[in-house]
């Protein structure tokens, strides 16, 4: 044995030995009670220890001469390849019988679509739910806490969460109830009548991938979704003028009530959230 | 199976042999020589342990990957034994003061209590998903140098799609692994994932529907995302592993072109015991790597982001490195959503779905379009330096120009605070960058890759160039 060779294996010896070592200490560890940090650089110390150890062992001590292989064609032999296609054609006739063939492979398809059925079990086809949402006219606004939100708790550029009255924290429901200063809205026409005193309700929902519209900014009057930074104006309407929603948040048509609570006064006039194929759809009562 | 054997070895071999003939043998001999009489095991394990490995620093890139999933299978059995695949609300009573008597699902309790009271808990959950990361990274770099090398062609096609499938399932597994927790911040991710799933035409909110079982969000999504996390990906993932090893043992290795090196043959070391052993110590290195990781580096605080809540929403939010691009091409895709006869193509279709689509496609089927392309059918087990193609090589920075943009582009609203500038004027600037950066990377790498083949000369007959390794990795042309 060579001067280098025993100075390698004793770096080699002592690095398995810290292995040892660590691994001892790091039982001690979780049995004391465990500490996240200390267990990770403890089992990094052992496995780097060890691995490096190994690594020079195999590098410095093995005699691993350069060797060379030869490459072989993967092709098979064509005396083979025959003796595959007579077994194949001949013995089980597949080339001669060729109804027999086409009448299994129809046999094999009625039966995998009959297996493969089951698979629709797992969801059920969408249906009107994607119209509509837990709101009805009539319907008081809630805040998460169930509690009816009154008029007097927002201040002007106020926001919050609200629910139907029953179904506090539902997801297709939640609506973000804004005030802003009565007059500065302009909305259309027929909507003149479903902000009162400035309060205005759209969907929470963004129409662009979903996620919850959670910002206000109200130097701008501006709501925005914190996923992808689509831009609602919340005093046209909701109105995309940024990012990559293409279709307003759905209004609510709400109603102050003489005790100072809201109620709703019918559904979001369209569907709320992100747009699937046939969202323009009529449906029969018209929506 | 020809080989040379070194001249020393045969010596050694002798002296063995006749030892073997006396009839006292160790008990290890004894049991060799029995299970070799019932199944042949010596010829088997020969030729393994004696197979040529080329000897380059890049061919460990794949093994990193594998080695990451090995720790990633050991850590995720740890972390089955405390999972709750279970939405059903209880109240949070453990020892993280915040969010004690808070309403959360059974599962985000369950990795609340893996977290904080299992010891060693948080250790694993870490490593786990730090080995995920790490494991796609590796993925994505083998892919660069089997791209990069030209190693994916003839005969070598299936093995790259077999190698597509995988990255495929091991996105699939870090996405369905970190919503998990049923926390804030991936259950942001998974409402996302639905919403881009409903935005395809005909059969997008029917196959959203059966997937995560209605409407989103559903009390049975966590339950399914754990078969599909624990179960099915990876028996597919496995399944993938063992034919991606198998049909590269069968085809050998490619190589680089050397001194001895020719398209007939492979030059390098026996797996065993050389290369068997520096792989070992790989392994141990690349677990030691994730340990330290897992243990110094805070991944995924779930405690900090809370419950998921359908109605909240963290600000900024990240998904995990691999989707980042993803991300970023919804962040700055067009408003387009026109309809057409009835039809509508959400806005989310173009960069959540054909986007993926075509680069995917594309991907996998690169071995096929080169040939294509270039009308080079011919089998390689030769490789090429990246400079040596110039096409592929432009190609191939080019759509990691993209990946780089689109990512960034993921991060706007972080960048635009670090940077101070306004998230729209960086969402426009991305919009540019992302059609003008590529293919002017992709141009100037054509031009550099030319330039540096004209000053090399032509390259020498398949085999016959002479290129010797240096000590730093890099080559030197020598007669």
């Amino acid at each position: 044995m060579t001067d280098p060779d025993r100075r390698s294996e004793r770096i080699v010896a002592a690095l398995f030995a810290v292995t040892a070592v660590t691994g001892v200490g790091l039982l001690g560890l979780y049995l004391a009670g465990g500490q996240t940090q200390l267990e990770g650089v403890l089992l990094a110390i052992a496995l780097g220890s060890l691995g490096i150890g190994v690594a020079i062992w195999a590098q410095e001590l093995m005699t691993t001469p350069i060797a060379i292989e030869e490459r072989h064609s993967l092709e098979s032999d064509p005396v083979i390849a025959g003796e595959l296609k007579g077994a194949l054609d001949e013995e089980a006739g597949f080339t001669r019988r060729r109804m027999l063939v086409g009448m299994l492979l129809a046999a094999f398809g009625g039966l995998a679509a009959a297996l493969a059925i089951p698979v629709l079990s797992l969801g059920p086809a969408p249906g009107r739910e994607l119209f509509t949402t837990g709101w009805r006219s009539g319907k008081r606004l809630v805040g998460l806490d169930g509690q009816p939100v009154r008029a007097g708790d927002l201040a002007v550029d106020g926001v919050v969460t609200v629910f139907p009255e029953d179904a506090a924290g539902s997801a297709d429901s939640q609506t973000l109830l804004i005030r802003v200063p009565p007059g500065s809205l302009r909305l259309s026409a027929e909507r003149a009548s479903w902000a009162p005193d400035g309060y205005v309700a759209y969907s929470k929902i963004c129409t662009h991938a979903g996620c919850p519209v959670g910002l206000y900014r109200a130097a701008e009057r501006q709501l925005i979704c914190p996923c992808h930074q689509s831009t609602f104006d919340v005093l046209t309407g909701a109105n995309p003028v940024f990012g990559p929603a293409a279709r307003a948040l759905p209004q609510l048509p709400i109603r102050l009530q003489p005790d100072g609570t809201f109620i709703a006064t019918g559904d979001f006039p369209e569907p709320v959230g992100p747009a699937f194929w046939d969202i323009t759809a009529q449906t029969p009562d018209g929506r | 199976m020809s080989q040379r054997t070194e001249p020393e070895r045969t010596e050694r071999a002798e002296p063995e042999r006749t030892e073997r003939t006396e009839p006292e043998r160790t008990e290890l001999e004894r049991l060799g020589a029995w299970l070799d009489e019932r199944t042949g095991a010596a010829t088997i394990t020969r030729n393994v342990l004696r197979k040529v490995f080329p000897d380059h620093w890049s061919f460990l890139l794949g093994e990193i990957a594998l080695f990451c999933y090995v720790v990633l299978v050991a850590t995720g059995v740890f972390l089955t034994f405390f999972f709750a695949a279970d939405t059903r609300s209880v109240t949070y009573e453990g020892p993280y003061p915040p969010l004690r008597g808070e309403s959360v699902s059974a599962a985000f309790d369950s990795i609340m209590r893996l977290t904080f009271e299992v010891r060693a808990g948080l250790l694993m959950r870490q490593i786990h998903h730090w080995a995920a990361l790490v494991f796609v990274v590796a993925i994505v770099v083998h892919i660069c140098r089997v791209f990069f090398t030209g190693a994916f062609r003839r005969p070598r096609e299936i093995n790259w799609l077999v190698g597509v499938g995988l990255l495929l399932l091991a996105l699939a597994a870090g996405l369905t692994g970190y919503s998990l927790p049923d926390d804030l911040l991936s259950g942001t991710g998974l409402r996302i994932v639905y919403s881009v799933v409903f935005a395809i035409p005909f059969i997008g909110p029917w196959l959203a529907y059966l997937v995560f079982g209605g409407e989103f969000p559903t009390a049975e999504l966590i339950g399914r995302l754990y078969v599909f996390h624990i179960m099915l990906l990876p028996a597919l993932t496995i399944g993938l592993i063992a034919a991606h090893l198998g049909i590269m043992w069968i085809q050998k290795h490619t190589q680089f072109r050397g001194e001895r090196a020719r398209e007939t043959n492979v030059v390098g070391r026996h797996f065993w015991p050389g290369q068997a052993f520096r792989s070992l110590g790989m392994f141990f290195v690349t677990a030691a790597g994730l340990a330290l990781l897992g243990g110094l580096v805070q991944i995924n605080p779930v405690w900090i982001y809370g419950p998921f809540l359908p109605y909240a929403v963290s600000s900024p939010a990240q998904p995990d490195w691999y989707v980042g691009w993803l991300e970023g091409a919804l962040r700055i895709g067009p408003n387009w959503e026109p309809t057409i006869l009835g039809v509508t193509i959400p806005s989310p279709f173009l960069p959540g779905i054909l986007l993926p689509a075509i680069v995917f496609g594309g991907f996998a089927l690169w071995p096929f379009i080169e040939a294509r392309l270039t009308g080079d059918h011919r089998v390689h087990h030769l490789l090429d330096l990246p400079w040596q193609a110039p096409g592929r090589l432009a190609v191939g920075a080019a759509t990691l120009t993209l990946f780089l943009v689109l990512t960034l582009a993921g991060g706007n609203d972080v960048l635009a605070v670090t940077l101070h500038v306004e998230v729209e004027d960086l969402t426009r600037a991305f919009r540019v960058l992302v059609f003008v950066a590529p293919p002017l990377v992709g141009v100037v790498a054509y031009r550099l890759a030319v330039e540096r083949a004209r000053r090399a000369g032509p390259l020498g007959p398949p085999g016959g160039l002479a290129l010797h390794r240096t000590a730093t990795g890099g080559f030197e042309e020598t007669e």
